[in-house]
């Protein structure tokens, strides 16, 4: 079946003036999908957002929405609806009045006994019944988000955009909502664009991410695609965290590169296929938790010193520092693998070994 | 509680200026005004006294009830014109001027006369809608008249658009901070519910200014009730409102016992006003998150 895109943004670019947002992108989002759009702050992804919800006029190219060209149309003929990041809620409002708002309007023909029964639906399914009465103002951080989830479901909307929807809430509340997010979106069945720039936000909920950068699309893919197969250091250093080095190829094996990442240290890698024949300088991927702790006379292996070493309860993050290497590397060693190495005591020299499917080679003079 | 006794005194030379300034010059003024209003007049002189004459007389002579009952509808008047012209003021300078400094300058532009001389600006009026002032000169020049019009000044509408100009000021300026209050996103979740911009100004924004309309209003109407000048420049026979009887009271006719009485009387009228604008205020108050 070959269905139109729910969303499609085609060519659309965002300007301030000589400031651009959203240089020109393109985006399909499919029907049901949850996709996030995640970046740092500035990255262009609350701006894409705001064009999908209409709130921002696009500078070029075409919003369509279920196909329809929606580029010229207000918010309120769009039929998308927005948890905005402060929740937005209107405070001279009771909250079952906050989640009616949407439905009142007279060319949705609704007749009142049936906007009771949606708004008490709405209240059910994010679990706030009892509360109908309330004003925004006398309500919890974590109510209101609920409060701003129902008003924007109860109208039913094809797409629910969601503007960074756990950013105000506390560490603890965060998780609860993000099984919550997840619930909703399972059994309402229509398609979730959120924003956030909690990495592991993205990866907990989304079927797809778009990772964004100075208003650019750095890449789209599955959360495991993306952690498994970052295209670019940017991105193998956002989605989860990456010890970014400096390389130069010394030689190529079959599908094997050998590379040389300074003080006489060569690393094999099995993940260097992609990179032109004719590159020298290269960046290496290293995911903390695939350097461990091994015997001096394996092969692939890196002979660290100890800088720092930091408890985080189940486990132990280390620094370390490498002759030749100007940064510094990072590691996790599980509290039960402490006790095989010597010592993590500053100063201490570990040998660790990663296995050349696991070293990631970017194309690129220079680290970012 | 030792810590209070012990710094008493630079708690007392802290605040006993403010407090005799309290007293001097708002309680005993107000208590001198309240007791000679029960006092007897034997022309030329007052006698201390508790009676209520004064007040009786007040009520049963049409006169002082008139200028009463007018005063109270000229400041509707001007509180309605002024609600009329400094609300979509207001909301312009807030919701369509982008530019900080454009919206800057024009809102210094309305606060600004307030610098001049209030009796200049009352004046000016008489210029312009005098016989031979601005506002003929440019309809017989047009000809839309073929003589001067005397219909203009000294009347109670050219009282009310004198007042209406002076006062505007004071309903600008709280409308344009409730508006310039109101958080931008409380109008895209509106509209981002489907409620287009006309359901979303009744539905949000004016509801989201009822302070600012209320603040606006009372000040204004305060302040028109309570004036005597532009009754005197720009009003006519039947302009005379309730501070220009006061004055005469105190002048003129030389009757402090009477004016006592009817200042007492404006005195508690306002303090109503106060009252139920400050219930209506309390009532319409919502915690903007």
């Amino acid at each position: 079946m070959t269905s139109t895109p729910i969303v499609a943004l085609e060519r659309v670019a965002k300007t301030y003036g000589v400031f651009t947002a959203l240089h020109p992108t393109d985006l399909q989002v499919e029907e049901g999908e949850f996709v996030t759009l995640l970046g740092p702050s500035g990255c262009g992804k609350t701006t894409t957002l705001r064009l999908i919800g209409g709130f921002e006029a696009a500078s070029a190219g075409r919003v369509r929405i279920e196909g329809e060209d929606v580029t010229e149309r207000p918010p309120y003929r769009r039929p998308v609806n927005t948890v905005f990041q402060d929740y937005a809620l209107f405070p001279h409002m009771s909250v079952a009045e906050n989640i009616a708002y949407g439905l009142s309007v007279k060319s949705n023909n609704i007749p009142k006994v049936e906007r009771q029964s949606r708004v008490s639906e709405a209240l059910a399914m994010v679990g706030l019944d009892g509360l109908t009465h309330r004003r925004p103002g006398e309500l919890s951080g974590g109510q209101r988000q609920r409060v701003a989830m129902a008003r924007a479901i109860v109208r039913r909307p094809r797409v629910l955009l969601l503007d960074e929807p756990l950013s105000a809430l506390d560490v603890k509340l965060r998780e609860g909502m993000q099984v919550e997010l997840k619930r909703l979106h399972r059994e309402l069945g229509i398609t979730f664009i959120m924003v956030t720039h909690d990495q592991t936000e993205a990866l907990a909920l989304s079927d797809r991410i778009v990772v964004m950068n100075a208003g650019r699309i750095a890449q789209i893919g599955s959360p495991s695609e993306l952690y498994d197969n970052p295209a670019t250091p940017y991105v193998a250093d956002f989605i989860g965290a990456t010890n970014l080095l400096d390389g130069q190829v010394i030689g190529r094996d079959g599908d094997e590169i050998a590379l040389r990442i300074g003080g006489g240290t060569i690393i094999r890698s099995r993940r260097g296929t992609a990179i032109p024949a004719n590159a020298k300088n290269v960046i290496l991927g290293m995911r903390p938790e695939r350097l461990l702790p091994s015997a001096p006379d394996v092969a692939n292996t890196l002979v660290l010193t100890v800088k720092e070493n930091l408890f985080h309860g189940d486990r132990l993050r280390l620094e370390l520092t490498a002759e030749g290497i100007d940064r510094s590397i990072f590691t996790e060693l599980p509290r039960t693998a402490v006790a095989a190495v010597s010592s993590v005591d500053p100063g201490s020299r570990l040998v660790f070994h990663i296995d050349p499917a696991d070293v990631m080679v970017f194309a690129g003079e220079k680290n970012p | 509680m030792t810590l209070t006794r012990r710094t008493f005194p630079g708690f007392a030379a802290l605040f006993s200026m403010p407090f005799a300034w309290v007293l001097l010059l708002l309680v005993v003024p107000y208590g001198i005004m309240i007791s000679v209003g029960f006092w007897t007049r034997q022309f030329p002189l007052f006698y201390p006294d508790f009676q209520f004459g004064n007040y009786a007389q007040i009520f049963s002579d049409p006169q002082y009830t008139t200028v009463i009952l007018r005063t109270l509808k000229i400041a509707a008047l001007v509180t309605l014109g002024a609600l009329a012209l400094g609300f979509p003021l207001a909301y312009f300078l807030v919701f369509t001027v982008r530019s900080a400094a454009l919206r800057n300058l024009l809102y210094m532009s309305v606060v600004v006369p307030l610098w001049v001389s209030y009796l200049l600006r009352a004046y000016t009026w008489k210029i312009i809608l005098g016989t031979d002032g601005a506002l003929n000169s440019l309809l017989v020049s047009t000809g839309i008249v073929s003589a001067p019009l005397d219909i203009f000044l000294y009347n109670q509408t050219a009282m009310v658009i004198t007042l209406v100009y002076i006062f505007v000021p004071f309903m600008v300026m709280p409308l344009f901070t409730v508006l310039d209050n109101i958080p931008r996103r409380l109008i895209e979740a509106s509209e981002d519910l489907g409620v287009g911009p006309f359901m979303t100004f009744w539905k949000v924004i004016v509801p989201l200014s009822l302070g600012g309309v209320i603040a606006g209003s009372t000040m204004t109407f305060c302040l028109a009730f309570g004036d005597f000048v532009a009754p005197v420049l720009v009003g006519g026979p039947d302009g005379t409102m309730v501070a220009n009887l006061l004055q005469t009271q105190f002048g003129a006719a030389l009757n402090w016992p009477l004016g006592s009485a009817l200042a007492t009387l404006v005195l508690v009228i306002v303090l109503v006003l106060l009252q139920i604008s400050s219930r209506l205020d309390t009532a319409g108050r919502v915690e903007l998150t």
